[in-house]
């Protein structure tokens, strides 16, 4: 069972007090932007073998949503961290880069 | 003036502990920035209560406060004085952004007793209820079963869960389930 601290709360919540809520740090493409944008930020998802960077929300809880870092083959939780930001903070990088030198995943590595 | 019950009108089970709905309760949702000062004088002028700490309750005079999330707060008290505790609030919120709404009647609050409380609840709810892990005064959002639902535990070792007046008879029925002689793990 999947085990993550909820940031806003810091409750160790397990799988089902928390809500999956698809890949972190999508920038949204809307009103003005090209077809192929929207299509983009509609559709097109990374599909990981490895670190994956992912959305969650606490919705049996606080009800707050947080990203996670982890890996989709051994499950490894790297961290989880504030919502209101636009990239993974750097000790969740290092700690990655540890374990998988030379990973990235679309602009971080 | 219409005549106010509460959902199960105080129905209780006895079984390795005891389950009970308290009957009508007040409550009020606060939302606002819990660190500035025209909240926290709003709490404490309304309530008697401070601010409480992450995933602590506060007690006061005239309510109790509940830390839901890092921008909300549940306020406890009687009944009828909801509507008097959010005109305090408000005029002493004086503007502030914030929201402050009685939610009294949209929930529902169970009580359980007796010396396997702990067990009961943790049966049924994804928490750490050892006694190093939950201790008075200390309050979680969590599910009960299938449905959202909070706890916090008092000074007497009794625990206090509220939920949806909607899922109120689901809830005493989980409850009652976990409760049942004979269903006592004794581990906690
Ligand atoms: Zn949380």
């Amino acid at each position: 069972m999947l085990t993550l601290q909820c940031p806003y709360c810091g409750v160790d919540a397990e799988e089902t007090e928390l809500h999956a809520e698809g890949e972190a740090h999508l920038k949204r493409f809307g009103p003005g932007s090209s077809d192929d944008e929207f299509e983009t930020y509609l559709f097109m998802r990374e599909n990981p073998k490895g670190v994956h960077f992912e959305r969650w929300r606490h919705s049996n809880g606080c009800g707050k949503f947080f990203h996670a870092a982890r890996s989709t083959t051994t499950l490894e939780v790297f961290g989880t961290y504030s919502a209101q930001t636009y990239e993974p903070p750097q000790d969740i990088k290092d700690k990655i880069s540890a374990k998988y030198p030379g990973w990235s995943w679309r602009d971080f590595s | 003036m219409s005549n106010a019950v509460s959902a199960l009108e105080k129905t209780s089970f006895e079984g390795f502990a005891k389950v009970s709905e308290t009957g009508l309760r007040g409550m009020i949702t606060l939302r606002g920035d819990l660190s500035s000062k025209p909240v926290k004088d709003a709490v404490i002028a309304s309530t008697g209560a401070e601010v409480p700490d992450v995933r602590r309750m506060s007690r006061g005079s005239i309510g109790d406060v509940a830390w839901m999330s890092p921008d909300e707060l549940l306020i406890v008290c009687d009944y009828r004085a909801a509507n008097e505790v959010v005109t305090t609030l408000l005029a002493a919120l004086d503007g502030a952004h914030a929201l402050a709404v009685n939610v009294s009647d949209a929930r529902a609050v169970f009580r359980i007793e007796g010396d396997g409380a702990r067990e009961v609840l943790a049966k049924v709810a994804p928490v750490d209820l050892s006694t190093e892990g939950f201790q008075p005064d200390d309050f979680r959002r969590t599910r009960i079963a299938q449905v959202a639902a909070a706890f916090w535990m008092n000074s007497d070792d009794s625990f206090e869960v509220v939920c949806f007046r909607s899922v109120a008879q689901y809830v005493f029925d989980v409850l009652k389930v976990s409760a049942q002689e004979g269903g006592e793990v004794g581990f906690l």
